[in-house]
């Protein structure tokens, strides 16, 4: 069957993405997004835009647009893209921070998304946040024993002396002398600082944890220590994390599978390593070009992809494919065509409409050639 | 002095220290390094490590107080910087040597359109007339890849994303033709996309100018491909200086090897756990006797703990300050040949022109 790029967008909603396999072939599926939306109205638009298109004219932000994805359990899943792509907006609509605008989110077979209140309340202890900045999510008048006893007191898990036992407990596991229970955020280095934010977040012993850009304010030799805790935390809990970087090299190497996001949508979801080592989807690949390698005789030797302008404004995303207005490999039909998530090699996706199961590579394709737009290729989401 | 090729930059023995709270912080504690025309020198290290401090001191911008030039000497083009008024310093600040910083913002005036800030600083140096210095601030802003420069000159700071700003600093950094561009962290707070465009924007003008260039950074990828030389700094010293190619083949300093081995990276992958330095960057107020890296070390014995390590030569242009400076360069030489070569990265880049072809019909 041939279809056309309409029949792609018309096409029933995915079944369950159950074929996202995650690399350790453990497919016990802990949280399920679908069609998930998380768009800002931002109000009317400027005077003249509301002259000219009178008062349909609303400015909205579809920070997260359609988002459908597998996050197996004990996995890594990495999320990655230029600062603006909806990354955090994602991680805290899947946690129900900020409110989704429709879809859904399964897990434990009830959908997060519609839970009242209250419900909510009680899955909350199962699943946890880690910040970027560990300061500014830190309360800077608690001390750090009343930091981390507080989601324990929240979801009375315990009282008291043994409250006092797991606070000691926990700051051990992380790598903080117990000593420091009565001190201060302020008085910690931004490494203590994380290692505070990850005690906190694990007190409540949760089941799945969103690490928004965890490593990113750290220096190199404390990314390390805070990416070895976390991998250890991991193994040790049977934790399943959404990873959030921007640091490609940092992803590859926490990461099981990685997800790549632009303007609202994934546009590639693949094992971490092979992501990395042979992304198939344009913005990937120039994403992973741009990476800075620490050997000068490869960066000597490399040709890079340099991406001409910044990520265009959420608020009047371009038509079509998403990335075509930086794409190097663009066509006349990528500004037409919402390229759909497609399984182009087993468990590897990607939304680009100039590639297919058959021809995967896209610099090996004819120049002018959409194969994507007649393939019969496997779509998991629009 | 100042042939062709010959030294531009020159620092013997620099010291800058704090009076803090805490005691003195010997934030730059005898620092020696030397450029060339035309080459560019990375500085690298853990944040507190002085990489800033040192680069203030040279063009004496440090706080003071609370911070002191203790003492050192700073020559360049032969010129003793310490030495001249400050009437004088202020005609190479800016001209002759010019500074780029993470944050654009706080070199950039909120309040005025940049391209009066553009044309201030050739009309201060170069005494070009308003309309020169104008059309001197365009060239500018096309130069460095501003889309629709005449029009968005008169644009204002906040008008523009993180790495257009990035841009407008090097047009402003740029616009006298500088002898030395130090740029400090100038992509740090940018994306790995945009990071690209402006290290391609850096590599291309210092080709077409021959400015040499100083760069700061703690993210040892962006050395690698940017630099001729570089110097690692650990507590306001240098714990290793070398050409880059030599530095990444054969480290020869512990600390070195540790921030190299603690960078994610294909090419470098042993195990599943990643090399990690362990503890924290010093505090240089409550520095240990003897090497201040002994705490974090791996290698570390009594002689470490006890007495400062000597600066040892381990080839033609290459130095490192530890006790067992020789032991570790040798083995890091080994066991670079005994590694596997590094990946191609090749594969990632479109193949020929194709794309440009088909993008042209
Ligand atoms: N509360 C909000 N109100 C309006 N717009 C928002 C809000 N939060 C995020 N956005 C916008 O949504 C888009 C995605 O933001 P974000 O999720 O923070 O991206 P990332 O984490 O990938 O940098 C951006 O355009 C951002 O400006
Ligand atoms: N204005 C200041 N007052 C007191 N201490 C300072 C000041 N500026 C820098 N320092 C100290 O000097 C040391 C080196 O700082 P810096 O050169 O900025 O490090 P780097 O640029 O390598 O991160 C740090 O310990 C820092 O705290
Ligand atoms: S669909 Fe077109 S614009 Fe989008 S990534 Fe593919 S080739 Fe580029
Ligand atoms: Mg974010
Ligand atoms: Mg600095």
């Amino acid at each position: 069957m041939s279809s056309t790029p309409q029949e792609h967008r018309n096409a029933p909603l995915p079944p369950p993405v159950s074929a996202q396999n995650s690399s350790e072939g453990n497919d016990q599926v802990l949280i399920a997004i679908r069609d998930l939306k998380v768009h800002f109205d931002l109000g009317g638009g400027t005077l003249l835009e509301r002259v000219a298109g009178g008062a349909r004219v609303r400015r909205v932000v579809k920070a997260v647009d359609g988002v459908s994805i597998d996050i197996y359990e004990g996995e890594t899943l990495g999320l990655v893209g230029e600062s603006g792509c909806g990354k955090s907006t994602l991680g805290r609509a899947v946690l129900r921070l900020t409110e989704p605008t429709s879809g859904q989110v399964l897990f434990n077979n009830r959908d997060l998304a519609r839970l009242s209140k209250a419900e909510m309340r009680g899955e909350r202890k199962n699943l946890q946040m880690i910040f970027q900045d560990p300061y500014a999510s830190l309360n800077p008048r608690m001390t750090v024993g009343q930091i981390i006893a507080e989601p324990i007191e929240t979801f009375r898990l315990a009282r008291g002396k043994e409250t006092d036992d797991r606070v000691r407990d926990l700051m051990e596991t992380v790598g903080l002398s117990p000593r420091f229970i009565k001190r201060y955020p302020h008085e910690f280095s931004g490494g203590q600082r994380q290692r505070i934010g990850i005690a906190r977040a694990l007190a409540a012993r949760p089941k799945f944890i969103v690490a928004d850009e965890p490593i990113s304010a750290l220096d190199v030799s404390i990314q390390a220590q805070i990416m070895n805790l976390m991998e250890r935390l991991q193994r040790e809990r049977n934790l399943t994390y959404l990873f959030i970087s921007h640091d490609l090299r940092a992803i590859r190497h926490v990461a099981d599978r990685v997800a790549v996001m632009y303007l609202g949508k994934l546009v590639e979801i693949a094992d971490a390593k092979v992501a990395y080592d042979e992304p198939l989807m344009p913005y990937t690949k120039a994403l992973i070009s741009a990476v800075p390698v620490p050997d000068p005789e490869v960066e000597i030797a490399r040709k890079r992809i340099v991406l001409e302008g910044d990520v265009p404004s959420a608020i009047n995303p371009p038509s079509g494919c998403p990335f075509h207005t930086r794409c190097p490999y663009r066509i006349e039909a990528c500004r037409e065509v919402v390229p759909p998530l497609v399984e182009i090699k087993p468990k590897h996706f990607a939304a680009c409409i100039r590639i297919s199961p058959e021809q995967p590579y896209i610099e090996q394709v004819a120049p002018g050639d959409a194969p994507g737009l007649s393939s019969t290729g496997r779509v998991i989401a629009r | 002095m100042s042939e062709e090729n010959g030294t531009l930059l020159s620092v013997r023995e620099l010291r800058t220290y704090f009076e803090t709270e805490d005691g003195t912080v010997k934030a730059v504690d005898g620092v020696s390094f030397e450029l060339k025309r035309g080459e560019t020198l990375g500085i690298v290290g853990e944040s507190g490590s002085g990489k800033s401090v040192t680069n203030l001191s040279l063009l004496r911008l440090v706080p003071q107080p609370p911070g002191r030039i203790v003492s050192g000497e700073v020559l360049f083009n032969g010129e003793d910087i310490f030495a001249l008024s400050e009437g004088e310093m202020r005609k190479i600040r800016g001209k002759r040597i010019a500074m780029i910083f993470q944050d654009p913002m706080t070199s950039l005036n909120p309040f005025m359109r940049i391209s009066k800030q553009l044309m201030e600083i050739t009309q201060l140096h170069l005494g070009h007339t308003r309309a020169q210095a104008y059309e001197r601030a365009v060239e500018m802003l096309e130069t460095v890849g501003m889309p629709d420069a005449r029009t968005r000159a008169r644009s204002y700071p906040h008008e523009f994303s993180g790495g257009m700003r990035q841009r407008v600093m090097i047009a402003m950094a740029l616009s006298c033709e500088p002898e030395l561009l130090i740029a400090d962290e100038p992509t740090t707070a940018l994306d790995v996309t945009i990071q690209a465009q402006i290290l391609e924007l850096i590599k291309e003008l210092k080709r077409k100018t021959g400015t040499s260039v100083i760069l700061i950074t703690h993210d040892l990828g962006v050395v690698a491909g940017m630099t001729d030389h570089i110097i690692v700094m650990y507590a306001g010293k240098v714990f290793e200086q070398a050409t880059t190619r030599e530095l990444f083949a054969c480290p020869g300093n512990p600390y070195t090897k540790g921030l190299l081995r603690s960078v994610p990276d294909p090419s470098h992958e042993e195990g599943t756990e990643l090399y990690q330095i362990p503890g924290l960057p010093p505090d240089v107020a409550r520095l240990p006797p003897g090497c201040p890296f002994a705490p974090r070390c791996e290698r570390a014995e009594e002689i470490c703990r006890r007495e400062y390590p000597p600066f040892v030569q381990l080839n033609h242009d290459h130095h490192s300050l530890c006790h067992f400076a020789r032991e570790v360069y040798d083995k890091s030489c080994h066991e670079r040949e005994s590694r596997k070569p590094a990946q191609e990265f090749t594969l990632n880049a479109p193949q020929s022109d194709s794309p440009a072809t088909e993008q042209n019909q």
